[in-house]
């Protein structure tokens, strides 16, 4: 019998102001890196981090959030769904805009959460 | 060209002053996303998969060069130096702030644009022909129309909140080049027995889930009806237009379910009524359109000869200019010009994508040499439609140096592809990748003249922007237990003989498509008869030797 994969999400949401897509980290706040993203293991903890999603909606910082699957690479999560990749890179087809050109420049990992 | 009037400039003024109202509410928190969110969609931004994405109306696809230039000035000031141009004959930025986009609606407002009626389930940018007032096979301009239609679909208070969007495309000439009858309304020009200039009207086309191909409503309607007869057919939709199933509110599904016969009936006596309906005519006044055509009226042309001689020596000279200019120019009406259509596909590019310095470009070549005029064609090119011959020459060189000459017009590599899946959010694939792909893998000129015409359309999802359907090939983008994979059909088309696309089996991967196609391409050469374009033949083999070839390939 397959064994149920464990729960691996994380909370996205687009910024209110320019609409970019952020990520939830550890510290409530969002992150336009999804590698600083919260990881929920559990339902309980999915359901929490959607919660304070709802909160930063209410108070006008985001629009939409909701969670995604996510698997793990080197303890870092890698969006499950092709859309949600997509989300963390930018147009395939303008590899020089979006995410993936200011990963690409250093952006990432530098301790990025700023809301 | 049309300019606003008093009218105009105070709605799209105050328009704009309160949208910059709106999103101030909204940023502060006074206004709910719930609330904003229909605010936002009237005015055209959406929140697409990376950003907001403002679409803004060309309507009927003319464009002068001031305001092709301020979309360079947005693009440069607002977003990332470039934009898309759409089946809808749209322009979409992609990089839009919420915060900027009150001052891009100015910006836009200040050239007599806006962003108006292109989301919604309103009457959406009415589309034309591109080539409309200078094609050779022209009856009538369609464009004073099509502006009638604008000025009187604009907010129109009965029609703002139909069941679904509803889209109307006008053509004034033989060849259809508007896609008209894929079209909720499609109009095009014909003469009746007396050699009378009035509508054929054709109602309840549409791409979609549910592709169907428009019917015969009017066979000839006198033009001064056109708006009384429209709002006529616009009420039994809003009427009887199922709101209750999204997917099942277009007015192409209410004709399918009456039937042509009840329904050209119920628009007869709605038709009746607005007629009768006590004391304003229900004639367009003629004073009106007669004022709307001044805007219209054909430019003052110089007389030369049909030919110029240094054209043609020119040509002889450079056979790569001479391809471009037998493939991408077309015939004028008047004699000594030509139409110069500027293909925005360059072999491996982004279809319908011009950077900010492109959109410059083009404006300075139209004040030159083209009456300061551009046209937006449904197919995401762009049109010079007051080219002297003699100018041809000037032209290309001007459109080389910013890489918009490829010579594909309606060739292989002349592909329509949506955003899908690298910009829109409700795409299942990305289509921009397959159709760079497929044009590298036609890319040698030899190639593509040796196959001829050839329309391939690509969307990324069922809704169909890239107009797959009507693609004599089509290609639509789904996802399968997460991974992208593409649905070939063939035999579609969009033109006055139009079809829709037969679906030729299981799909394939990303990676497969260009050899599928090429399969497809190099079964109709082995099996076309002289002089026979990949439509004729397909029409006349059916979809078998395609699909052994395509599904061999794969077995393989
Ligand atoms: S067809 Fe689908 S993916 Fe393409 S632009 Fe339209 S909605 Fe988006």
């Amino acid at each position: 019998m397959a064994v149920k994969k464990d729960v691996r999400q994380v909370l996205t949401a687009n910024l209110l102001k320019d609409g970019l897509v952020v990520f939830m980290t550890d510290g409530a706040a969002w992150s336009p890196w999804i590698e600083d993203a919260a990881i929920a293991t559990s339902k309980e903890s999915a359901l929490e981090l959607e919660g304070r999603g709802n909160i930063a909606a209410k108070a006008n910082v985001v629009v939409g959030p909701y969670l995604i699957d996510v698997i793990e690479e080197n303890g870092r999560p890698r969006a499950n769904l092709i859309r949600e990749h997509l989300r963390t890179l930018g147009p395939t087809v303008r590899t020089d805009l979006g995410k993936q050109a200011e990963r690409a420049a250093g952006g990432s990992g530098q301790g990025g959460a700023f809301i | 060209m049309y300019r606003y009037d008093e009218f105009d400039h105070t709605f799209v003024r105050e328009r704009v002053a309160q949208f910059r109202d709106q999103t101030l509410r909204r940023i502060s928190g006074e206004l709910t996303e719930d609330e904003f969110r229909p605010l936002r969609l009237m005015n055209g931004l959406y929140l697409q998969l990376h950003a907001y994405m403002l679409r803004i109306a060309i309507p009927y696809g003319t464009l002068s060069s001031k305001q092709m230039r301020q979309l360079a000035f947005i693009g440069d000031k607002w977003d990332k130096n470039y934009g898309h141009f759409t089946t809808r004959q749209n322009l979409q930025f992609n990089w839009p702030k919420l915060e900027d986009t009150a001052d891009i609606l100015q910006a836009l407002a200040d050239v007599e644009m806006h962003a108006i009626q292109t989301s919604g389930n309103c009457i959406r940018n009415v589309t034309a022909d591109h080539w409309a007032g200078v094609a050779a096979d022209e009856i009538e301009d369609p464009r004073p129309w099509a502006e009638l239609l604008r000025q009187w679909s604009s907010l129109h208070p009965e029609f703002c909140f139909l069941p679904r969007k509803f889209k109307i495309a006008v053509t004034g000439a033989e060849a259809d080049r508007a896609a008209v009858a894929f079209h909720d309304i499609g109009l095009k020009i014909v003469r009746n027995a007396d050699g009378e200039a009035g509508f054929q009207v054709l109602v309840g086309g549409g791409m979609g889930r549910t592709p169907m191909i428009a019917k015969v409503c009017r066979a000839w309607l006198p033009k001064g009806e056109l708006l009384s007869y429209i709002e006529a057919v616009m009420r039994v939709y809003n009427l009887y237009g199922r709101r209750d199933n999204k997917y099942k509110a277009r007015i192409k599904i209410l004709l399918h379910e009456e039937g042509d016969d009840v329904f050209r009936k119920m628009v007869d006596e709605e038709y009746e009524k607005v007629k009768a309906a006590g004391g304003v005519s229900h004639l367009v006044p003629e004073k009106e359109i007669a004022r709307i055509e001044t805007y219209f009226a054909p430019p003052i042309y110089d007389a030369l000869p049909d030919e110029d001689a240094q054209l043609t020596q020119h040509l002889r000279a450079n056979s790569k200019m001479a391809r471009w200019y037998e493939v991408n120019c077309a015939k004028h009406k008047q004699r000594g010009y030509t139409i110069v259509n500027i293909s925005l596909k360059p072999e491996g590019g982004i279809p319908g994508d011009a950077t900010s310095d492109q959109m410059r470009a083009v404006a300075g070549i139209a004040d030159k040499f083209s009456l300061s005029e551009i046209r937006v064609s449904h197919a995401q090119n762009l049109v010079l439609p007051y080219v002297r011959k003699k100018d041809v020459v000037a032209v290309y060189h001007a459109l080389e140096k910013y890489g918009m000459a490829s010579a594909n017009l309606g060739l292989v590599t002349d592909i329509i592809a949506c955003p899908g899946l690298d910009y829109c959010a409700l795409a299942t694939a990305r289509s921009i990748p397959i159709a760079q792909a497929i044009s590298k893998r036609f890319e040698a000129p030899e190639r593509q003249k040796q196959i001829g015409d050839l329309a391939i359309k690509i969307s990324g999802c069922i809704n169909a922007c890239g107009h797959h359907h009507a693609g004599h090939i089509g290609i639509l983008g789904l996802d399968k237990a997460g991974k992208e994979f593409y649905q070939i059909t063939l035999g579609g088309s969009a033109d006055e003989h139009a079809s829709i696309g037969t679906i030729m089996g299981p799909g394939f991967s990303d990676a497969e498509v260009p050899t599928a196609i090429e399969k497809i391409v190099d079964t109709y050469i082995g099996l076309r008869q002289p002089g026979e374009t990949f439509l004729g033949a397909y029409r006349r083999l059916g979809a078998a030797p395609f699909k052994e070839a395509i599904y061999a390939q794969a077995a393989e």
